[in-house]
């Protein structure tokens, strides 16, 4: 597969916002992203989302992935909002989790680009975060050769 | 314990015994290998070679008799059936206080609070998105709050149990409520649940808060304010369950749920408290996982333990500080998204083997709480899972009836050795708290939810309806999310802004001024002045602002 052969390896923010605590999810993800080769840069839970938009714009990252058990995901579209006003739409994001059925909708219409609930394989995640990664570097790279055109 | 250990006269039966190995060896083929939780190998049988009685008073006893293995009390669930106590919390007070009153009608006799989200985080409502509250918790920001919280409840003779972490200001706010309804102190009974900041530090980041020296000193004063001014409160619950959630293996989670009693104790013991007076109101809070005979044999082999630390170890002379009193619930981290109602039959045998492994009082998960905070009516069927289980399947008539069971007995000896040898490391480490503070605990637990979900993965344990029985679940099947009315709690938000304009500002000033003092001096005890301050109109933000500013704040250890 293409994308799991990105150079440099791609750069995965994997956090939580909001009020929850829960990162038993967060740290066996993020242990998986880091197994697999690319570079996982974690947080504690309870990140705001200016200070996450500022680490991503920061730390460069390709992906975001999102951690939320407990109700956080509903603030999720107001960060998609405040990475494309900072100039990060590039940036694929991701939900891992407990969503409810009915609340899906939402974020996948706000631009999550998939929402992992329980029973999702490690190999699903990596493949989808190895192929979001690349797709953020090709919206980037495009955008990169349109400015300098 | 061993083969060796037992020689009954019982003839005839190595030759009988001998006689099965070759029929089970030749009818099984090659045998799998069978490992629990805590990584304990299962044999498919179990035999009076393994267990026989022969050292039955030392390490079993009687119920209600040292070491307590067979149970606290002579009388155990026939005198007087485990305590139902289900976790409540939701929305505005208003909308919580509606709940408690339908429950205490119909006949419960002890009640809960868990406040929202962002109390855990040492924040008031107004600093908080609105669509974030309330969805897990009760908004409890002052003893306005609480007052209409509790509007009907009978404060001194309902006991209340409360997740309420350092710096404890829900149990502020309930004092603060009694001194208005003239009830006393004395009377009120209850526990501060969420009170081991040692476990929160570990393993359950939904309450950290204050400096892992900070959370200490809270903790001692409020032991000790308690002890001389609550006396039929339990200041303390030592908490196993985040450390299981977590993910540690139900032999590590009561090692370290022990360890971390010890340092408490001897933490109050230098403090210059008695330890009997101190020991008398510690309780324990567990998960309960569907790893059934395990569970039954780590709350036996658990209770053992304590009897003997407490006795041996702390020097407890009292016979009740020996007492392992724990509350547990069944743990939600077994129960799935896919085929919820599944969650039904998960709990109910996590429930039989709390009870088998002789709780005190329990707490059954709801079917949906591993998608959203419980319904009524899904509450419901969890409070008539345990009458089922009282009622009709009779397990209340006879003590510890798994006592005595080849092979409950001989894996109580193993979980036994397993706990001894997490103790054993904790101990080398200087104890719970520096084993905390060094990121040993968070280690080991990392692992053992690593090792365990690849367990899941490999599908070498089965999860039905997540890695076996799938089956395809129409979405629309699902019910839709219950949620506070958002309209509601900005008005909740709106009213408690125009308190907060509304109080004396020199009052609150300098209730905030003693607590710093407080917290700055070590002759004053600093709980004391949390419960002044909740009286004085200072809101739970505030305190806990003012202490993280003094004490420091603490952010957890990241380690992935």
């Amino acid at each position: 597969m293409r994308a799991r052969t990105l150079f440099p390896p791609p750069r995965v923010l994997v956090t939580k916002i909001g009020l929850d605590g829960h990162d038993r999810g967060s740290r066996i993800v993020a242990a998986y992203l880091r197994d697999a080769g690319m570079e996982v840069i974690y947080t504690p839970p309870w990140q705001t989302i200016s200070h996450v938009v500022k680490l991503a714009l920061e730390e460069d990252v390709d992906v975001i992935g999102v951690s939320s058990l407990a109700t956080d995901h509903l603030i999720v579209p107001d960060l998609l909002a405040q990475l494309r006003k900072a100039g990060l739409g590039h940036i694929g994001l991701l939900v891992g989790g407990i969503v409810p059925e009915d609340e899906r909708a939402a974020l996948l219409q706000a631009g999550v680009s998939a929402i992992f609930g329980p029973g999702s394989s490690r190999q699903q995640i990596v493949d989808h975060v190895a192929a979001l990664a690349a797709k953020a570097r090709e919206v980037l790279n495009s955008h990169l050769w349109e400015i300098a055109r | 314990m061993t083969n060796e250990a037992v020689q009954l006269p019982l003839p005839g039966l190595d030759q009988a015994n001998r006689q099965w190995g070759y029929d089970y060896g030749r009818q099984i083929g090659k045998d799998r290998v069978v490992k629990n939780r805590s990584g304990i190998e299962i044999r498919p049988l179990y035999t009076p070679r393994d267990w026989a009685g022969e050292s039955y008073l030392e390490d079993l006893g009687f119920p209600g008799q040292y070491p307590f293995t067979r149970g606290i009390y002579a009388t155990m669930y026939r005198g007087r059936t485990w305590t139902q106590r289900q976790l409540i919390g939701l929305g505005t007070p208003e909308d919580y206080n509606q709940r408690v009153r339908r429950i205490l009608e119909a006949g419960a006799t002890a009640i809960s609070l868990i406040p929202c989200n962002s109390g855990f985080r040492g924040i008031d409502c107004d600093e908080v998105d609105p669509i974030l509250l309330g969805t897990c918790g009760t908004v409890v920001n002052t003893t306005e709050h609480m007052d209409v919280a509790l509007a009907g409840v009978p404060l001194g003779t309902i006991s209340t149990a409360m997740n309420d972490p350092s710096p404890f200001t829900l149990l502020a706010f309930t004092l603060g409520v009694a001194k208005r309804r003239g009830v006393p102190w004395t009377s009120i009974t209850g526990t501060s649940n969420q009170s081991d900041y040692l476990s929160h530090f570990i393993a359950n980041h939904m309450f950290y808060r204050l400096s892992l020296p900070g959370s200490r000193r809270v903790l001692l004063d409020h032991i000790e304010f308690c002890r001389k001014n609550v006396p039929n409160w339990n200041p303390v619950s030592i908490v196993g369950q985040h450390m299981q959630q977590a993910g540690a293996t139900p032999a590590e989670t009561m090692g370290f749920t022990l360890s971390t009693a010890m340092q408490y104790a001897q933490d109050c013991v230098e403090r210059g408290m008695d330890i009997d007076f101190v020991l008398r109101r510690f309780t324990f809070f567990f998960d309960i996982s569907i790893s059934f005979f395990e569970e039954v044999a780590k709350f036996r082999a658990g209770r053992r333990i304590w009897a003997r630390l407490a006795r041996e170890r702390l020097g407890a002379k009292d016979p009740s500080s020996w007492r392992f009193k724990f509350h547990a619930q069944t743990s939600g981290v077994d129960l799935t998204e896919q085929q919820p109602l599944n969650n039904i039959a998960r709990v109910a045998v996590q429930a039989m083997a709390g009870i088998m492994g002789g709780l005190q009082s329990m707490h059954t998960d709801a079917y949906d709480e591993a998608i959203a905070t419980p319904t009524e009516e899904t509450a419901r069927i969890a409070i008539a899972t345990q009458n089922i289980l009282r009622e009709e399947a009779h397990l209340c008539d006879v003590i510890d009836p798994l006592g005595g069971s080849y092979f409950v007995e001989t894996l109580t000896n193993q979980m036994e050795a397993e706990i001894e040898e997490v103790i054993a490391k904790i101990d080398n480490a200087g104890g719970m708290y520096k084993a905390a503070d060094a990121g040993l605990v968070q280690t080991m637990i990392g692992q053992s939810a690593l090792a365990f979900q690849e367990r899941i993965e490999s599908a070498d344990q089965k999860v039905v309806g997540v890695n076996c029985y799938q089956i395809d679940e129409p979405a629309d099947r699902r019910k839709p999310t219950e949620r506070p009315d958002i309209e509601r709690m900005k008005e909740h938000v709106a009213r408690f802004k125009a308190y907060k304009d509304g109080r004396s500002q020199a009052d609150v000033d300098r209730a905030l001024d003693t607590l710093a003092r407080a917290a700055n001096s070590r002759h004053e005890n600093i709980y004391e002045r949390v419960v002044l301050a909740a009286e004085s109109g200072v809101t739970h933000g505030e305190i806990v602002s003012c202490l993280r500013k003094e004490l420091g704040f603490g952010h957890p250890l990241a380690l992935a």
